[in-house]
């Protein structure tokens, strides 16, 4: 096979070529800075010192030994499962009624769907914080109702990280899961009613294990960004109720204690990783004979 | 009482009726087919038996019941999607077994009519495979099966071959035949494939715009259509312009034939181009001109120009050859041979 370009290149080294420039920039841009961070992991610090370039396992020591940071850690896993748990029950039905509606309704709601995702996630945490605050909209609708006599405390408080989370993070849910709707077959609920299924057993049987790979997907993707969020904990946990990422943040730009906030930072990243290439292995494992 | 009566069916979307007032009766056991060209009603007229679409008009009653306020999932039909709707993330054997665990038949009885009906359709030993691993022939038995096994009182069937390559989809044709005849079930075929409608049915039931145009035995329909639309439907032919006497004969140039009744002026027959023959210089006929010649191995397709029409011919292979493109011919026909079609020519197909 002759190439007609101005200059050849040996067949084998093409893919190499073509890949090299966004390789590199990969490399620089998240290889480099990432190593950086690992690397600073190892390095001492002191309150009049500062960074001293010295291997150390001491940061690393103190996160497995120190009960605070294990709580902090915890209290991540905590809401991000929470959260994940949230928009699957919320998200689920949703996208199943959004995928049922006509044309013209379903890009109405899907506006209202991606909506938080338009609006810069401060303005739209900060609104929570007014909504969920002791003297916000819900606290007095609440006592209004007469359901409850004094407001509900959210703010600083892990329920209100999780509601104003799962609300930012539900429509990768919704996206997710609408996709895999998406891909079942048209007819697939008529065959069941056929074959005498009333609507609920339909659900059950037919459409709920048809999309529990979008499920697992879009819970990925939630947890990943609840475990990592920041703007939602910093502004409705504030410094009382502080998350793997404040606690990363306060470390770096409070404390100084940068080699520590690197810790907290690599350990958070590799958690991560291995819960989702973890799950990942399950969900393919157990769903490769059906889905490809 | 016939099993099936559809009365006066219709259904509109919009202003558009996608059937408007169907009437048909189905007989126990009968192989019914619904035939016409695509958005011609025949999906909307199976859904609406199914329970899937709304009657806006008319009746369906299945043995004197009438099924309007019956779910779907009371009607008890079996039902073959063209996509085959089976369930992916079940095996064969749990998408067969489906129904009938709906039904709580108990697991004994269920394993049993799931083997059996799994051998009903050829596919012993494929209970454990998952759909996405077989050829669209075995999904289609598996729907087959999965639709007979619930033993139900109408097999519905909306162009369950189409999506089969042509010879798997002959080889299909004669095993759902055998298989409905084995089991007896009423069957309704939807297709708009002429030549499986008639390789399969009983009866057709010739649609177009939502309207029945006519029902009848394959042979009796094709042989004798009752509008130009169905002679050109169903087959090949030829429409032609005869004189009429207005009392018992037509005539076109030298041939004339007798029939029962035929109107006053020109009239417009059907004739199968197979039952067109090459008659002697001397022998009643009428003259046309061979403008084309296409060999098609067990027969010639022939066009030619007349004064009454143009004409395709069918010219068996039977060693005897073929008149050459150019050459002029005698052509003939017998009297019963025609369809004497309506003379409103805004039935749909012009001449
Ligand atoms: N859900 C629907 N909404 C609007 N029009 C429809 C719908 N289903 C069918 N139609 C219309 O009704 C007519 C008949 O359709 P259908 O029964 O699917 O035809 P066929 O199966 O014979 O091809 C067509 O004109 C089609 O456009
Ligand atoms: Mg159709």
């Amino acid at each position: 096979m002759t190439l007609a370009a101005p200059f050849a290149l040996p067949q084998r080294a093409t893919p190499y070529a073509l890949t090299g420039p966004a390789l590199l920039v990969f490399l620089g841009l998240v290889i480099i800075p990432l190593g950086m961070t690992v690397l600073l992991s190892f390095y001492d610090w002191g309150q009049y010192k500062g960074i001293v370039p010295e291997f150390t396992l001491k940061n690393w020591l103190e996160i497995a030994t120190d009960s605070y940071f294990f709580e902090i850690f915890l209290r991540t896993f905590r809401i991000s499962v929470l959260v994940t748990l949230a928009t699957i029950l919320i998200g689920v039905p949703e996208a199943y009624i959004l995928n049922r509606m006509s044309p013209a309704w379903r890009s109405a709601f899907l506006l209202v769907v991606i909506g938080p995702l338009l609006v810069s996630v401060v303005a739209r945490t900060l609104g929570w914080a007014l909504l969920l605050g002791s003297t916000g909209l819900v606290n007095q609708g609440l006592i209004a109702l007469g359901l409850i006599s004094t407001p509900l405390e959210f703010m600083f408080t892990e329920t209100g990280v999780v509601i104003a989370l799962t609300h930012v993070l539900i429509p990768f849910m919704i996206l997710a899961v609408w996709a895999s709707l998406q891909r079942l077959d048209p007819q697939i609920e008529n065959a069941a009613s056929s074959l005498g299924a009333g609507s609920l057993t339909i659900w059950r049987r037919v459409i709920l294990p048809q999309v529990v790979p979008g499920i697992l997907s879009g819970s990925i993707i939630v947890f990943a960004l609840a475990a990592s969020a920041f703007a939602s904990p910093a502004i409705i946990g504030g410094r009382r109720l502080k998350v793997a990422s404040t606690l990363a943040y306060d470390e770096f730009l409070n404390t100084l204690n940068w080699p520590l906030g690197a810790a907290v930072a690599t350990l958070l990243l590799v958690a991560l990783v291995l819960i989702i290439v973890g799950s990942n292995r399950l969900v393919e494992r157990r769903y490769a004979q059906v889905f490809e | 009482m016939s099993h099936l009566v559809l009365e006066g069916l219709g259904k509109s979307y919009g202003s558009v009726a996608a059937v408007d007032g169907l009437d048909l009766s189905v007989e126990r056991g009968e192989f019914v087919s619904l035939l016409g060209p695509s958005g011609c009603g025949k999906t909307t007229t199976l859904q609406m038996i199914a329970g899937f679409a709304t009657v806006d008009r008319g009746r369906i009653l299945l043995d004197g019941q009438d099924l309007g306020h019956v779910p779907p999932s009371k009607r008890g039909l079996g039902i073959v999607f063209q996509s085959y709707a089976l369930f992916p993330h079940m095996t064969v054997a749990e998408n067969i077994a489906f129904g009938l665990e709906m039904r709580r038949i108990d697991k004994a009885e269920r394993e049993k009519r799931t083997l059996d009906a799994m051998a009903l359709v050829g596919l012993k030993g494929f209970s454990d495979r998952y759909p996405r691993r077989m050829s669209g022939g075995q999904q289609q038995r598996v729907a087959l099966a999965r639709a007979l096994v619930i033993k139900p009182a109408l097999l519905l069937l909306d162009e369950p071959l189409s999506n089969l390559d042509a010879k798997l989809r002959e080889e299909m044709q004669g095993e759902l035949r055998q298989i409905q005849r084995s089991v007896g079930t009423t069957t309704i075929l939807v297709t708009h494939d002429q030549q499986e409608a008639m390789a399969l049915s009983d009866r057709i039931v010739l649609m177009n715009h939502g309207r029945v145009e006519q029902i009848g035995a394959p042979d009796s329909v094709y042989g004798a259509p009752s509008t130009s639309f169905v002679a050109h439907f169903l087959g090949k032919t030829n429409v032609l312009t005869a004189t009429g006497d207005g009392a018992g004969v037509i005539g076109i140039e030298a041939l004339s034939l007798c029939l029962p009744a035929v109107p006053r002026g020109l009239v417009r027959i059907a004739v199968r181009p197979e039952r067109l023959v090459f008659a002697a210089a001397d022998a009643p006929g009428f003259q046309a001109r061979i403008i084309s010649c296409v060999f098609q191995g067990a027969h010639w397709l022939l066009g030619a120009e007349s004064a009454a029409g143009k004409l395709t011919i069918i010219r068996h292979n039977d060693g005897a050859g073929v008149p050459a493109e150019g050459e002029s011919v005698r052509l003939a026909f017998a009297a019963g041979d025609v369809s004497i079609l309506p003379q409103d020519l805004s039935d749909g197909v012009a001449p």
